[in-house]
């Protein structure tokens, strides 16, 4: 079981945040990774390239606190491939559609307290409950 | 300059989510399993970031433009309709099945599974697949840039 940690949570939690302000700060842009990446495809050239220096910084931050001594692993996965497609389908359409994830919407849109943004995290956060719910403690349990 | 000082935002936004526990699906699901052994720590990590945000952007909008860009791409949209309702949804079933949301299921990236690059290949296609439906609907809403939401 994975430990609760509310010292690390809020530390982490606050260079999300800091980043977050900062890519504003900068470059202009909200940090809502779904908008991100499904920009680096359909984007144009000069669009595309701050998207995919950001995403190579968050793929490359486990290097760096490698580097500083802590220890990063592959996630634990489902071994269900149906369960992971249809996961990761749903992830991609679903943010798309409703116009961010849990950056976009859950932290950059509530900062800013936009009311679309506050539904969005409202309604995520419940149907994940409720898909853990059933798979945890719905099913024969 | 601007790729540069976006990888470094990168860099520090993935130490956040590494440093908070949030690339680990197992802590993200604890937090979304009310019904178990429930795992506050998300709520944390979002209150962290939501501080720091709310003070940082409420500075931001104060300066006339961003240091290398021409302006701030605040998002516009006000309205609550049913793509943001259906697609959150969406969304949230496909974040409760595995654990993983876009942010993380890229940085995990850093030590690929062949299950994590399936499922970052099925998030891409998903993404692909709303592209492709946008521009196939004849309505003002198809016409709409796929890429200028909340974010």
């Amino acid at each position: 079981m994975a430990a609760f940690d509310p010292v690390a949570g809020l530390l982490g939690g606050v260079l999300i945040g800091l980043a977050s302000v900062m890519l504003m700060v900068l470059t202009g842009r909200i940090a809502g990774i779904s908008g991100i990446v499904a920009g680096v495809v359909s984007s144009s050239r000069g669009e595309r390239s701050w998207r995919l220096a950001f995403l190579a910084g968050l793929v490359g931050a486990p290097l760096i606190i490698g580097v500083l001594g802590g220890s990063f692993e592959p996630p634990p996965m489902p071994s269900n491939w149906g369960l992971i497609v249809v996961s990761g389908l749903l992830v991609g359409f679903g943010s798309r559609l409703g116009g961010g994830c849990t950056s976009g919407h859950g932290v950059c849109g509530i900062a800013r307290l936009s009311r679309r943004s506050i539904v969005a995290t409202g309604l995520f956060m419940a149907a994940a409950m409720i898909v853990v719910a059933i798979m945890r403690h719905g099913m024969g349990g | 300059m601007r790729a540069i000082a976006s990888f470094f935002c990168g860099l520090v936004f993935g130490c956040g989510l590494l440093i908070s526990g949030m690339t680990e699906p197992p802590i993200v699901l604890g937090f979304l399993d009310v019904l178990g052994h429930w795992n506050p720590t998300l709520a944390f990590v979002m209150g962290g970031a939501l501080v720091v945000s709310a003070v940082g952007f409420a500075f931001a909008r104060r300066q006339p433009a961003p240091v290398f860009a021409e302006r701030f791409d605040w998002p516009t949209q006000g309205k609550i309709d049913a793509a943001l309702v259906v697609g959150s949804i969406l969304f949230g079933i496909g974040w409760g099945l595995v654990g993983l949301c876009p942010g993380p299921a890229i940085e995990n990236l850093a030590t690929p599974s062949t299950e994590l690059i399936v499922f970052v290949l099925a998030m891409i296609a998903g993404m692909g697949l709303y592209g492709w439906r946008q521009t196939r609907l004849p309505s003002a809403e198809g016409r709409e840039p796929a890429i200028a939401s909340d974010g």
